[in-house]
């Protein structure tokens, strides 16, 4: 049976240890003569006795209370998860890849950066950019780096009018968030009642003092912008630049390109689109792709080839922007992408984007009689639906999400995107099966039913988990943020 | 293979419930001047079979640090793994999910963040830490940034003995956000005390300094702290979580915020990534830090448990407002750590600090007696050290490629002044043995 | 419900006059809104908060939102017990959880200030 887990603390004992280290083998100083007085730690931190079998059983046992990809539906809109091949695994562990150091000589590393190599190649010509760069770790990293190439190409033009990013009001949090990070201020434009950004207002936004567009396409509400090109026109009059939040290109593979719908900048997310596992919030990665004009800015090292067919690192790029990270990047990240990429093909490729696409319908047309859906046409790889048609019994999105953890699924993202009331993001990937939608649709419409007849068990929801809903609010008014022992 | 479930007859049935007569229409609202109209020029897909061929083809091409004896460290360091962090760190329940945002189904990973954050708070001697950044140079450069939001100025001050890659890093994040960044020198090996005085004033938010630095060197904590109070600026440290079994908590010489990268940790240096950054600060600073952080509550029924809390601080609900656009963290990665810790213990950890310490020591001397080769910097070093060559770097490192050695790090790379300087790693991974063979190869160089 | 005695501003301040200083706070209307409080910052006593702009900050589980000041002036009173129970604000907007006390700058402020009834009433607007 399943039960809370004590943390590792208090698993604790004296005496306890969970590795043997080696010997000293060379002749010992005194410590004394080597640190100065003043720097020596007096108290040993109080990390957890414990032995190594008793590591090995909390953390099964921790991962036993985790509902991951692997242990079933996971339809979190907008974050795409999908099935995270395991040979993947294995080739990111191969001792070439995972015990070689960033600094060993460029020789002696040609296998990783023709690997780099090839995937910023791939990558370019998925999104039709010409030039990739891997340092970025997520995909907000990634979007600050896109944002401050813009930042760089206009600096360097002489620009410097430039000081507003233009976001729908539909965005991720991050693009916002982003552009201040930048030094930007935030212009926000709305949607028109098809979901897409409304010209009118984007082009009374648009002017000399534009840096850029950040959108995302199909965007959060999982609809394609049919005037794509039309707002990549009115960003470019202005003398902007257009960047493509990747957040969603699980849609478009081998179908449309951002380089070729007008986008200067995109960022990808490795972690999403390209199957390697999110981990429980990280590592991902966060690849941002350009024009060739934008090229001169990518962060340092650039992955090169010469004519002789040899791999290098570039650091002689006088307008980068620097490095965002330390290294080239997460680069075991990059070898499951490689290694996802090589596995299905160009092809391939396509067909998860068809696949992901018509699931997404699927599931739309299944639920459409039983949820208020408030954009109903095509959708892409995701779709949103409310309870509005629940007003009456007051149930809220909450609540459904929760009642979802008692059938055994990850819910979808819930009021999210922003714009529409009580919204519950769905997006089931390719990597499901119509038995999944038709079992996953059969829980929300029975919890439609429950929601008729018996509101407050979905109220109370959840009734099945190790733990049922949190009080939040305590947690952040008084925080505890790390384990005390209490005497 | 594509890892697609649905047959060409589901296919059918599912486009027929949505009234479609093809996928195609499905794609109908993409206009036609963007829609792409031929293959991706991609390789074919390949059989699991020749795909790992493939690719460990590539792997084979990389030196490895199980076949070559690397004495490389700066900033990606080599320390032993126990077996079982692998193995538990594959428990695809784990590696799977993705952010806690549903605490009732996610308390593996919440819990082991919380075990990560009281860890890393133990380790540097600070009130309270979030759940990891990026790597140990992003958390560097946020905490400037969070230090120029909590003291509302506009300049920073680094010392160049910080690593020149993270220096970097700090450099993008700050032109974002245009604050102005001072450099301040080095003096045999640490930062120069005299020039920080000179150039720290009341328009500065923080002096960030590493510790021990690029070149191995323990700065004076308690003197950069004061000379940073004196001037109403926050004193940021960044640390090799590894010496901390044997050098002081940086709380305890007066840090305001300590990051460090948390690779040494549970991760292997994988040519560079993916790592781990961890951020600690004291308390009066909580609100104003970046990322993820999990905190203890109770459920309804007043059971502990674990969940995300402060998110008013994220992107997600403040927007432009928030503490940084981070949206993630490197939870898998600060698991590992979290597991390694577990494992070394309160006692381990000062054995492995000592270990490090005593072979750098070892290494440095036996060296340093050679002709040729002298110890750059007269001051004390955890266990990495500068070493002067009478020879050139790249010379002195081909030579001991013969015997499939990896030699010190060339500085001239990263400092002009440094030329004919190398900065050796020697870790709890190198024994008496491989020191001296390391040795015996450079006596012999001309 | 809301009190009769009291000042509103569209964005949800209230302001309760005595003599040459201003109280204020958030209505109940805005708590509601926030849900659970768990965080207040305000200014010092001593600073000069300016009309429009915001001054403080309040936060709930979910939202975060600027307390914007109703009128311009120096603080003299800063309510230092909300920043240990900031769940008083979900308990008494009106009373209990008063936020700030303002020397009041310029009373032709008070003129673009909404009572009782015309606060209702946008309430009312809002909700259509």
């Amino acid at each position: 049976m399943r039960g809370p887990e004590p943390t590792i603390f208090e698993l604790s004992a004296p005496g306890r240890a969970g590795m043997d280290l080696p010997e000293l083998d060379v002749p010992a100083l005194e410590v004394s003569d080597l640190v100065p007085e003043g720097m020596v730690r007096q108290a040993a931190p109080e990390l957890p006795q414990v032995a190594e079998g008793d590591i090995v059983r909390h953390y099964t046992r921790l991962s036993n209370l985790n509902h991951g990809v692997d242990t079933g539906f996971y339809p979190l809109g907008s974050c795409t998860m999908k099935y995270n091949p395991k040979v993947n695994e294995d080739m990111a562990r191969l001792p070439g890849f995972a015990s070689s150091h960033p600094y060993q000589p460029e020789e002696l590393s040609q296998g990783s950066l023709e690997l780099m190599y090839e995937l910023q190649r791939y990558l370019a010509e998925i999104t039709g950019m010409d030039r990739i760069t891997l340092q970025p770790a997520a995909g907000a990293h990634g979007e600050m780096t896109g944002i401050l190439i813009v930042k760089a190409y206009h600096a360097h033009r002489g620009d410097k009018k430039r000081t507003k990013v233009i976001v729908p009001d539909s965005a991720h949090g991050t693009n916002p968030a982003t552009a201040a990070l930048c030094g930007f201020e935030t212009v926000q434009v709305k949607s028109n009642e098809r979901g897409g950004v409304d010209l009118e207002a984007l082009k009374a936004a648009a002017n000399e003092e534009t840096a850029a567009l950040m959108l995302t396409n199909p965007n959060t509400l999982g609809l394609f912008d049919e005037n794509i090109k039309e707002i990549a026109d009115i960003i470019h009059a202005a003398g902007g630049l257009v960047y493509y939040d990747g957040a969603n290109a699980n849609a478009i593979m081998g179908i449309a390109r951002p380089g070729d719908m007008g986008f200067d900048v995109v960022h990808l997310n490795l972690h999403k689109t390209f199957s390697t596992p999110h981990g429980g919030g990280g590592p991902g990665s966060g690849p941002v792709g350009v024009k060739e004009f934008l090229a001169p800015y990518l962060p340092r090292p650039t992955v090169e080839k010469n004519y002789a067919g040899e791999f290098f690192l570039e650091f002689d790029k006088p307008h980068s922007i620097g490095k965002v990270r330390s290294f080239y990047g997460n680069f075991g990240v990059a070898v499951k992408a490689y290694t996802y990429i090589r596995a299905i093909g160009g092809e391939g490729l396509k067909e998860v984007s068809e696949n992901a696409v018509l699931n997404a319908n699927y599931l739309m047309a299944v639920l459409r009689e039983h949820y208020y859906l408030p954009f109903d046409r095509y959708c892409k790889h995701e779709f949103i639906i409310t309870p509005k048609n629940f007003k009456e019994q007051r149930v809220h999105t909450l609540d459904i999400a929760k009642r979802l953890l008692d059938f055994g699924y990850h819910p979808p993202t819930i009021y999210f995107p922003l714009i529409v009331e009580e919204a519950m993001m769905i997006e089931p990937t390719e990597s499901e099966s119509k038995e999944t939608l038709d079992q996953f649709a059969q829980a929300l419409i029975e919890i439609a039913g429950e929601i008729k007849e018996n509101p407050q068990q979905v109220m109370d929801a959840p009734h099945t988990t190790v733990v049922s809903r949190l009080d939040e609010a305590a947690a952040a008014r008084k925080p505890n943020v790390r384990w005390k022992k209490t005497s | 293979m594509n890892f697609i479930p649905n047959s060409t007859d589901q296919r059918q049935e599912m486009l027929q419930r949505i009234g479609a007569k093809s996928v195609g229409e499905l794609f109908s609202d993409v206009p036609e001047n963007v829609t792409l109209q031929r293959p991706l020029d991609i390789p074919a897909g390949l059989p699991e079979q020749q795909l790992v061929r493939h690719v460990r083809g590539l792997a084979g091409r990389n030196a490895d640090l199980d076949a070559y004896l690397s004495f490389l460290g700066a900033g990606a360091y080599e320390h032993y793994i126990p077996s079982f962090v692998n193995q538990l760190l594959l428990r695809s329940e784990f590696y799977t999910a993705y952010t806690p945002y549903q605490p009732e189904i996610s308390q593996g990973t919440l819990t082991a963040i919380y075990e990560f954050q009281t860890m890393v708070c133990e380790l540097t001697g600070m009130d309270v830490a979030n759940a990891s950044m990026y790597d140990g140079a992003s958390a560097l450069a946020e905490a400037g940034l969070m230090a120029c939001d909590s003291t509302r100025r506009n300049q920073v001050i680094v010392s160049q003995t910080i690593h020149p890659e993270h220096r970097e890093v700090i450099r993008t994040y700050l032109y974002g956000r245009n604050v102005e960044i001072l450099e301040i020198p080095y003096a045999n090996g640490v930062t120069d005390l005299t020039t920080l005085e000179k150039l720290i004033s009341s328009k500065t938010a923080a002096v960030l300094v590493q510790n021990p630095n690029f070149f191995g060197s323990i700065e004076d904590g308690a003197s950069l702290a004061r000379l940073a109070h004196a001037a109403g600026a926050l004193f940021v440290v960044s640390v090799n979580p590894v010496s901390l079994g044997l050098l002081k908590a940086p709380g305890d010489y007066g840090a305001d915020i300590v990051v460090g990268e948390g690779q040494p940790f549970g991760n292997p240096v994988s040519f560079g990534g993916p790592y781990l950054g961890f951020m600690a600060c004291k308390e009066k600073y909580m609100r104003r830090m970046p990322g993820r952080i999990v905190g203890s509550t109770l459920d309804r029924n007043g059971k502990r448990a674990f969940v995300l809390t402060l998110q008013a601080r994220e992107q997600h609900i403040r927007r432009e407002k928030a503490t940084s656009n981070i949206c993630s963290n490197e939870a898998l990665c600060a698991m590992a750590f979290t597991m390694h810790l577990s494992a070394l213990g309160k006692e381990g950890i000062g054995k492995l600090s000592r270990l490090n310490l005593q072979k750098a020591h070892y290494a440095a001397e036996r060296i340093a007696a050679l002709p040729g080769f002298q110890l750059a910097f007269p001051v004390p070093y955890f266990n990495e050290f500068v070493i002067k060559t009478s020879l050139e770097p790249a010379k002195v490192n081909a030579e001991l490629l013969k015997d499939r050695i990896l030699g010190g790090l060339d500085l001239g790379r990263f400092f002009p002044e440094l030329q004919n300087h190398m900065l050796f790693c020697v870790t709890e991974t190198k024994s008496k043995s491989d020191i001296d063979r390391l040795v015996s190869r450079l006596e012999g160089l001309r | 419900m809301n009190p009769t005695n009291l000042k509103y501003t569209k964005e949800h301040e209230w302001v309760k006059i005595e003599g040459n200083k201003a109280v204020i706070g958030i209505t109940d209307h805005a708590q509601h809104a926030l849900g659970d409080v768990v965080f207040v910052e305000l200014p010092q006593a001593g600073d000069s908060v300016e009309a429009g702009k915001p001054f403080g900050v309040v936060e709930s589980v979910k939202a975060v939102s600027d307390i914007y000041a109703p009128l311009s002036g120096a603080v003299t009173a800063v309510n230092e017990a909300l920043l240990d129970s900031p769940e008083t604000v979900n308990k008494d907007a009106f009373g209990e959880a008063w936020m700030v006390e303002v020397e009041i700058a310029d009373p032709a402020q008070l003129e673009d200030l909404m009572d009782a009834a015309q606060y209702e009433a946008f309430l009312q607007e809002g909700e259509q």
